[in-house]
């Protein structure tokens, strides 16, 4: 992965004396409240319903053990003793306080991490594959970009007070695992006609109250044009995003506003401006960066490991979880290992101090040290020998860490929702943790397979339900909690929204209704069928009859 | 208002004039757009220095032509948050080559400061006096940049390499 060099380590530690400067002010009363917020937010610090959140920054969701031992000591002396993994691959820390936040930021600096950028109306950080670099259908390791993308972001003086916040998010492979095409600026990697890497362009897209499927401005953008082809969407968006209303800022409305081929004309007018003018990465500074990621000397591991077989068969417990934990390694020998953070009755997300230091020493022990964080909210243990896997699941289980449920209907994504956020209309935990505990019957949620379910506290829609295959809403009905339910979204290659069922429901019917769903689809599937591809097949009706029917 | 020019605050000769306002014969005024365009002819044949001032909505596109006819450019920061003008200031000193003075009016704080400097500012039109001692620390906090832009500082990937490695275009572009 990655490491900081005497340049990096000096640009964070000098933006975090000027932070702690900034706190200083305001602590003395230099700052109002209001003039701190817009130096606060830039620096990932939110005030929330009870408290200030700081959100550290995870680059592309990947982490060192150490590292991640270093989360693990600021969530135990800073906070409660745990933190909250996010849909953005970073982490979240619900209760610091002001006056320790320098300190903090020292600690973080210390393991070369920061919460630059994590808030405001800037470029964000940035997102990538989760099994990026270790993937089978990958065609270069999306983080090489993503790093890229992330120093060139890093307090970029033109960029830096844009109309609304700035998502991009990176995928290698054609598998969509990123969700790029609901990104302010999506990148696809692929191979042009010649064999040459570069990438496909989309913008506009995003989730929130209006969602969008980004639009593909470039079919192909060579690797080294990179920062100038971001510079020239950029700028244009800066300049003509609208300010006047904070819901139609985000350049996705701008994109719809000016027309796709108008957007793509002025785009590739200012790229023409720009290009070969000295902007963009020059190949060594690009190679550098690369050899960063270059893929670890594996050494010769088992590819079929008898005792992995004998072990399946005697322990019904760690074949459940096999099946649902672990994808297919490019190597021969190692495996991909998805830890889930959904626990029967748990927030989804949110891991102990102690479940933080137990992944960072399976990740040593079974691993090559390193960590990813999924935007599904669970973490990635990426080279794991196929013959430690019994070993890594015992060390899971030990840890409380070994639900079997990657992938399935409780492996759900919630947004902190109203126990946490002041933007919330209605609680999502709590609705997470009431469908955890219907399915809690893990044979059961293994023989329903698939199933993504998705839950947004508000329609600003942090927990995805836009592309859920079953999303769920809080809406504010006159000042009761309600919740209304999307079918058939799709994050990936075959982006989709979902389509509103029907009426919504209250809190207490919001779990039956979703039961409801789920034995439709178990009563129409064919062949083996996801609930995606049934969907597909039956569409939204025979679901709503059902489901309304029973009201 | 204070105005900070080369980091310590300057004398300011120009004069803001409002759009119904008369100009006095030994006065050096910034108009807004709307009255260089409306008075293009008068405004021109005055023998005198003349600068502008463009509203945040205002692309500098629309003189690109003539920036060579004004010594100073105001570019306004309604809102602090409003980063529209960076962007404009880049295209008046990169694309449309404008030499003169640029400045930053409006609401402009400490810590914009760096980053008005990079994108081409070289004057701060400030609410108060004691932003001009705050603008020493306010612009060396961060000494490394990541990306090019109008200033000539090298990023921290060119010092990483080097000019030798850097010193042709061809390098720059990485073929």
């Amino acid at each position: 992965m990655y490491r900081y060099d005497e340049f990096d380590a000096d640009f964070v530690a000098q933006r975090v004396a000027q932070f702690s400067g900034q706190v200083a002010r305001r602590l003395s009363g230099e700052l109002s409240e209001d003039e701190f917020k817009p130096l606060r937010l830039m620096n990932g610090l939110y005030l929330q319903l009870h408290a200030y959140m700081l959100r550290v920054a995870i680059p592309y969701g990947t982490l060192s053990a150490t590292q991640m031992r270093r989360l693990a000591v600021i969530a135990r002396e800073h906070d409660r003793g745990y933190g909250h993994f996010t849909t953005r691959q970073n982490i979240q820390f619900n209760w610091p306080k002001l006056a320790e936040v320098p300190a903090i930021l020292d600690k973080l600096a210390e393991v070369e991490m920061h919460a630059i950028q994590t808030s405001g109306n800037c470029i964000r950080n940035v997102t990538a594959d989760q099994f990026a670099g270790v993937a089978e259908d990958e065609i270069e390791d999306p983080r090489i970009t993503a790093e890229i993308i992330r120093q060139w972001s890093s307090l970029h003086p033109e960029f830096t007070f844009l109309p609304r916040k700035f998502k991009i998010a990176v995928t290698g492979a054609p598998n969509d695992r990123a969700a790029v095409r609901f990104h302010d600026i999506g990148l696809q990697m692929l191979r042009d006609e010649n064999g040459e890497v570069g990438f496909e362009v989309w913008v506009g897209g995003g989730q929130g109250r209006t969602p969008v499927i980004a639009e593909r401005i470039r079919g192909f953008l060579p690797k080294r044009y990179l920062l100038s082809y971001l510079d020239a969407i950029l700028r244009v968006y800066n300049m003509l995003g609208r300010r006047d209303n904070l819901y139609k800022a985000r350049i996705k409305i701008l994109v719809q506003q000016t027309g796709v081929e108008e957007f793509t004309r002025l785009v590739e007018e200012e790229w023409q401006q720009i290009k070969d003018r000295g902007f963009d990465l020059p190949e060594a500074e690009r190679r550098r960066i690369e050899a960063y990621f270059a893929p670890p000397a594996y050494p010769a591991a088992e590819t079929h490991p008898a005792a992995l077989r004998a072990a399946e068969d005697s322990d019904p417990g760690f074949a459940q979880w096999l099946q649902a934990s672990l994808a297919e390694h490019r190597e021969p020998g190692y495996g991909i290992v998805t830890i889930s953070l959904k626990p029967i009755g748990g927030a989804p997300g949110d891991a102990t101090a102690e479940q933080m230091e137990a992944v960072a020493d399976l990740a040593e022990r079974y691993g090559l040290g390193e960590i990813r964080v999924s935007h599904e909210q669970n973490l990635v243990l990426p080279d794991v020998r196929l013959s430690d896997l019994h070993a890594l699941y015992q060390g899971l289980l030990d840890a409380g860490l070994a639900t079997a449920n990657v992938g399935l209907v409780s492996d759900i994504i919630a947004c902190p929702g109203l126990d946490y956020c002041n933007l919330a209309n209605a609680r999502s935990i709590p609705v997470a943790q009431r469908l955890g505990e219907r399915f809690a019957d893990l044979d059961r949620q293994h023989e329903i397979g698939p199933l993504k379910v998705k839950i947004s506290g508000c329609i600003n829609a942090c927990g995805h339900h836009h592309v859920g295959d079953i999303g769920i809403l809080g809406v504010d009905r006159k000042g009761e909690e309600f919740y209304q339910i999307t079918l058939g979204g799709r994050p990936d290659e075959q982006a989709a929204i979902g389509k509103i069922i029907g009426p919504s429901f209250s809190y207490d019917e919001v779990t039956d209704a979703v039961d409801n769903i789920v034995e439709t689809y178990l009563g129409l599937r064919q062949d083996g069928e996801t609930f995606a591809e049934a969907y597909r097949r039956v569409g939204l009706d025979p679901f709503k009859e059902k489901l309304y029917a029973a009201h | 208002m204070p105005l900070i020019k080369d980091g310590r605050l300057a004398e300011d000769r120009w004069t803001p004039v409002a759009d119904d306002e008369a100009i006095g014969a030994d006065i050096d005024p910034i108009v807004s757009l709307e009255r260089w365009q409306a008075e293009h002819e008068t405004l021109s044949g005055r023998n005198r220095p003349i600068g502008l001032r463009l509203r945040s909505d205002q692309s500098p596109a629309a003189v690109a032509e003539e920036v060579e006819r004004f010594d100073v450019i105001a570019l306004e920061f309604p809102k602090f948050t409003d980063g529209r003008s960076y962007s404009h200031a880049r295209l008046l000193r990169e694309r449309y080559g404008f030499r003169g003075e640029l400045r930053a009016v409006g609401k402009v704080l400490r810590d914009q400061f760096t980053f008005l400097l990079r994108c081409g500012f070289d004057s701060l039109e400030v609410a108060d006096e004691r932003l001009a001692e705050a603008f020493e620390e306010a612009t060396s906090e961060i000494s490394h940049v990541y990306q090019r832009a109008t200033d000539p500082g090298a990023p921290i990937w060119a010092r990483r390499h080097g000019p030798a490695a850097l010193g042709s275009e061809a390098a720059c572009t990485g073929s």
